[in-house]
């Protein structure tokens, strides 16, 4: 191909690109006589150009278009849906020819006859007419009269103009091997959703998009002077020889810091920062707007809209999020799709949505930011949302788990079988969607680029789709490790927690609530995490490093999310993480999958980086085993759902701290000043009244002119807890090593990665006020102490709640599980109140409730629910099951006054 | 009998493709055979380097070292030779070359000199010659006292994934 074709080549692509968007801008505003010239001399170049090179047959479908464009410019013919549409279908013809001649360099054969003549009809004025009722209604055009009569015959009642149906089925021929784009059906159906609502029919294009390309046309002369154009090799080049340097400047800063060399201090810091902002300046060279992924979407939409006969607006919001363009030629397609989805199953017909109450104008809502080193997309609609029940027939049909799997699985769970592999949505196959890519590509797509897709959705309400992915690919975190003496990185994407546990010999019983132990069954490794089974694979197993060392030794686990699947990887060691440079392996080397590329280290060594999706698929994770995913995916929920706000303080010496923030009424510093004695008691004046001050060490006597307190509150008493600082408010699990023999402590957890003292609330309570649990059950004394049974299967939960409860005027029996309540239901003890943690291993409180409430001497007790996560969904779970009430964990006086309100109900009633 | 054709190019002359009837060979010694590669494959010559390990990957392939900031799969001679593992603790090097865009270490015992050799001395694999031996040699070059068996560096590399 010699230079000059391919230059045409590039201007063209370009303009045909701007072209789209600019007649669209057109058809919502006719008048607009700047985006008319604009499109004109677009059109006019390409042909112009064509004759030059002698390329006739584009310059015949070229010439046709630009007559139609003169009219309208000259004003002899107004702009009208059909002939947007007939432009549109002229401008898909002239991609299909760029294509094939980008491929081949040559021509394609084929006959553009038919649309030249539609296209020369509509410029004659005879097809559509400047009004809205077709003047040539009547009048078949010269040529294809067989195909036109079966069409009209075909949409008999034929109010629908007959030019605009023909060309359609003339044009499929020329443009059959042109991208599924140029498809006739669209185009034929136009002319008819036109005429039904002539408003709505054009698809709304995002105002920011039609600004966008209203805002091109003036600026297109000086942008070009500002640009030059540069192969993408010569970026690509940049970046490796970048990447080079930042990896060089790495090596030599680590150098630097182990030896005291004053004088290539200082070179070395301007280096440093000089690469920093190479990088910087080169990764913004690859940056594109995601604007640019989404330029063919407004068109697409509008197709849509008319094909399917829906009304639909497309927004889209942060279209000037910038992201690699690696990255962003890889998520084209997934987003098409989904797009398409959204559009075919997800938004009603304006029938329907009238009838739900909706307006009649479905919205897909496209949304992008940037957050930490991540692109997020959203992808909504206000549509029907998934039907669960569809999906839950269609994955029994399919095999893809059994009825019992599916019975105890949410809604959330169930809906995620889209994104399964031979799960096909669509239940018939449309021209739109449906046709073999289902989300299990989009899903695979995007996971390949190291990203995530999560969904939400709400019957009646929407569906949302939310892609998380990687701003670049080139440099992505890796969390080193250690195994089988060999470092390993792991991408920081695909890490959801780190692990300590102990190897355990197989033989040694398991020793109850111990931590974390790796236990065997047969030989595979598994995991007691959070009361689930966590797969285990062993590193130094699967890679051959070597025999695993089943001594009872430290091993670190790392859990990764691979898709829906979560799974341990059992390595010997974890160092930091590292920013990476990901190279690919050598060809001899791509056949094992285990690895997604290797790299080098700041400290100059290569490393393979793990591809977890390769250990996933080597160790039997994923695909093919169902009862694995299934209880990966609860492990999933669990994950989210466990974790507990701590707040962390430093008292007594520099002990570390931590209580539950729900437990904290207020954070104060108070000035030493403020500070009296009472009977040889610390207290302050707080709000109007006296506070006792208690501090955890005894002595309050520091040099700080303030003294940081928490303050506990509960009806109008107060109590404030001296510490020496507060250090942070962390969300972690709450893992209680019960060790606590120490007074005040409820015993010792690993909160965020530190050892830490749990505080025991109730005795600090008991400390300031000798009469805080006797005082406050007056109040309740009325009605006699209530007992009340708590279910939890956490034992820190236990103590923090008896004292709580017992607080509030009420006896308590906690019990650690559901079985063990319905023991003493079956031996016929009494409560006057249930109080059930949700989440609980065998029988979960959904499960507890249902028993509960079919039957027995408890059925009609008032039956409270804790949860960690109080949702809508849950929450509605839980009152089906037979809960009375829903409140968050740790929210103690909401408990308190849930658990009143339904005793004294109950003395009512 | 040809003569005794060593020569040493002691300046970098640019003299490796002179006329037809002399090769330009880099001379290195594996399990005590002294072998040669053509001098124009060979991209750089490495002392005892780092290797990293790479799990699962076939036997022949040692590992991947860093040469400047690129990664370089090294393939241990011996092992693709099917000669004995190398005594531990002996220092290897390695000859680095090029293949598809891809660089390869060959891990070798010892990297000695540069010869010219006159055409004259080459002769074919004799027809007993081991098979190993046989697929990647091209021939053999008559020295004095020794026999230099010349490598082909292509077909070296040509391992296939698969294996």
């Amino acid at each position: 191909m010699d230079d000059l074709l391919s230059d045409f080549l590039t201007e063209t692509n370009e303009s045909l690109a701007e072209l789209d968007g600019a007649l669209l801008t057109l058809e919502r505003t006719p008048d607009d006589a700047e985006t008319l010239g604009f499109i004109f001399r677009l059109v006019h170049t390409i042909k112009g150009t064509c004759g030059f090179l002698g390329l006739p047959r584009l310059e015949r479908v070229a010439h046709a278009g630009e007559n139609v464009l003169g009219k309208l410019r000259d004003r002899t013919l107004i702009v009208t849906p059909d002939i947007v549409s007939q432009v549109l279908a002229c401008t898909d013809a002239i991609k299909a020819i760029v294509a094939t001649l980008s491929e081949t360099g040559a021509e394609p054969a084929g006959d553009d006859a038919a649309l030249i003549v539609a296209l020369n009809l509509v410029a004659s004025g005879e097809a559509a007419g400047p009004t809205k009722a077709p003047v040539a209604g009547a009048k078949p055009p010269p040529t294809e009269s067989e195909q036109f009569d079966a069409l009209v015959d075909s949409i008999s009642g034929g109010s629908a103009p007959p030019t605009a149906v023909a060309p359609p089925a003339a044009v499929a021929p020329p443009v059959a091997a042109a991208p599924p784009v140029a498809i006739a059906p669209p185009v034929a159906v136009a002319p008819r959703a036109a005429v039904v609502a002539p408003v709505a029919s054009p698809a709304a294009v995002a105002p920011p998009a039609a600004a966008a390309s209203q805002a091109q046309a003036p600026a297109i002369p000086v942008a070009a002077a500002q640009t030059i154009r540069v192969t993408v090799d010569v970026l690509e080049d940049l970046m490796t020889l970048v990447s080079e340097l930042v990896l060089t400047r790495n090596q030599l800063l680590q150098l630097a810091r182990t030896q005291e060399n004053g004088a290539f201090t200082v070179p070395l810091q301007r280096l440093s920062h000089i690469t920093s902002d190479l990088q910087e300046g080169v990764m913004k060279t690859r940056m594109q707007p995601i604007g640019h992924a989404w330029n063919k979407l407004p068109r697409l939409v509008r197709d849509l809209s008319n094909d399917l006969n829906k009304k639909i607006e497309l927004t889209m919001l942060g279209a000037e999020t910038e992201l690699d363009r690696q990255v962003l030629e890889l998520i084209k397609d997934p987003l098409t799709h989904m797009i398409r989805n959204s559009g075919d199953h997800g938004l009603e017909t304006p029938a329907e949505r009238k009838a739900a109450g909706k307006p009649e104008t479905g919205n897909i809502i496209l949304n992008a930011y940037h957050e930490g080193g991540y692109i997020i997309l959203e992808i909504s609609d206000d549509g029907r949302g998934l039907a669960v029940d569809r999906i839950r027939a269609k994955v029994l049909s399919n095999g893809l788990a059994t009825e019992a799997e599916l019975a105890g699985m949410t809604d959330g769970q169930i809906q995620r079988f889209i994104f399964r592999a031979g799960f096909s949505t669509a239940a018939t196959i449309s021209a739109v969607s449906g046709r073999g890519v289902g989300m299990d590509v989009v899903r695979t797509n995007i996971e390949k680029i190291g990203g995530t897709i999560e969904l939400k959705s709400t019957a009646g309400q929407g569906t949302m789709f939310t892609v998380k992915i990687p701003l670049t690919l080139a440099i992505v975190s890796a969390l080193i490790v250690e195994a089988g003496k060999e470092r390993f990185a792991i991408p920081q994407l695909s890490v959801v927690e780190l692990v300590r546990a102990q190897r355990k010999s197989d033989k040694a019983p398991s020793e109850g609530a111990g931590n974390s132990v790796i236990e065997r069954i047969n030989d595979t490794p598994v995991l007691r995490l959070r009361n689930r089974l966590l797969p285990l694979v062993s590193l130094t197993e699967l890679l051959a490093l070597g025999v695993e060392d089943k001594a009872e030794s430290a091993a670190h686990v790392v859990v990764a999310q691979v898709g829906q699947h979560v799974m341990g990887i059992i390595v010997d060691r974890v160092f930091d993480t590292e920013e990476i440079v990901v190279k690919p392996v050598a060809p001899i080397l791509r056949h094992v999958t285990m690895f997604s590329g290797n790299t080098i280290l700041g400290d100059g060594s290569v490393i393979m980086i793990l591809d977890p999706n390769g250990i996933a698929r080597a160790s039997g994770v994923g695909a093919g085993s169902e009862s694995k995913l299934l209880r990966s995916g609860a492990v999933d929920a669990q994950v989210s759902s466990d974790k507990t706000a701590m707040l962390l303080f430093r008292a007594g010496g520099s002990r570390r701290m931590g209580v539950p923030l729900g437990l904290v009424a207020r954070l104060e510093d108070i000035p030493r000043d403020k500070i009296e004695l009472s009977c040889g008691a610390p207290v302050t004046q707080y709000r109007g009244k006296l506070m006792p001050l208690i501090a955890i060490d005894g002595g309050i006597d520091q040099e700080t002119p303030t003294q940081p307190m928490l303050v506990f509150a509960e009806g109008d008493r107060t109590m404030g807890l001296m510490v020496d600082e507060i250090i942070d408010v962390v969300e972690d699990r709450l893992d209680i090593e019960l060790a606590g023999a120490r007074a005040g402590l409820l015993g010792s957890a690993v909160i965020g990665g530190q050892a830490t003292d749990v505080l025991d609330t109730g005795y600090w309570l008991m400390q300031a006020w000798q009469d805080w649990f006797r005082g406050v059950p007056r109040q309740g004394a009325a009605a006699g102490q209530k007992h009340v049974l708590l279910v939890d299967d956490s034992e820190f939960f236990r103590q923090l709640m008896v004292p709580t409860l017992g607080a509030a005027g009420f006896r308590v029996t906690a019990v650690s599980s559901a079985a063990e309540a319905l023991a003493l239901r079956d031996a016929g003890t009494m409560f006057d109140a249930i109080v059930s943690d949700i989440e609980m291993p065998v029988m979960d409180g959904i499960q507890f409730a249902r028993a509960v409430r079919a039957g027995g001497s408890w059925a009609a007790l008032p039956l409270l629910a804790m949860t960690a996560h109080s949702d809508m969904e849950t929450a509605r779970l839980g009152r089906e099951a037979g809960f009375t009430d829903y409140v968050a964990k740790f929210e103690r006086e909401a408990l308190v006054a849930s658990l009143r309100a339904s005793v004294t109900e109950l003395v009512s009633a | 009998m040809a003569t005794d054709l060593l020569e040493r190019p002691e300046t970098a002359s640019p003299t490796t493709t002179t006329g037809e009837d002399t090769q330009v060979l880099v001379t290195l010694t594996v399990a005590d055979q002294l072998c040669g590669v053509p001098v124009l494959a060979v991209r750089d010559i490495l002392g005892e380097q780092v290797i990293t390990r790479i799990p699962l990957a076939p036997p022949e392939i040692a590992g991947s070292l860093n040469l400047r900031g690129r990664i370089v799969t090294a393939i241990d001679l011996r092992r693709r030779l099917r000669l004995p593992p190398a005594p531990p603790g002996q220092a290897r090097m390695s000859v680095v070359a090029e293949q598809g865009g891809e660089l390869y270490a060959l891990l070798v015992d010892q990297v000695s000199e540069v010869l010219s050799l006159d055409a004259s001395a080459f002769e074919r694999n004799p027809p007993t010659l081991d098979k190993t031996w046989a697929e990647f040699s091209t021939g053999i070059f008559r020295l004095d006292g020794r026999l230099l068996v010349v490598l082909d560096v292509s077909r070296l590399l040509a391992l296939s994934g698969e294996e």
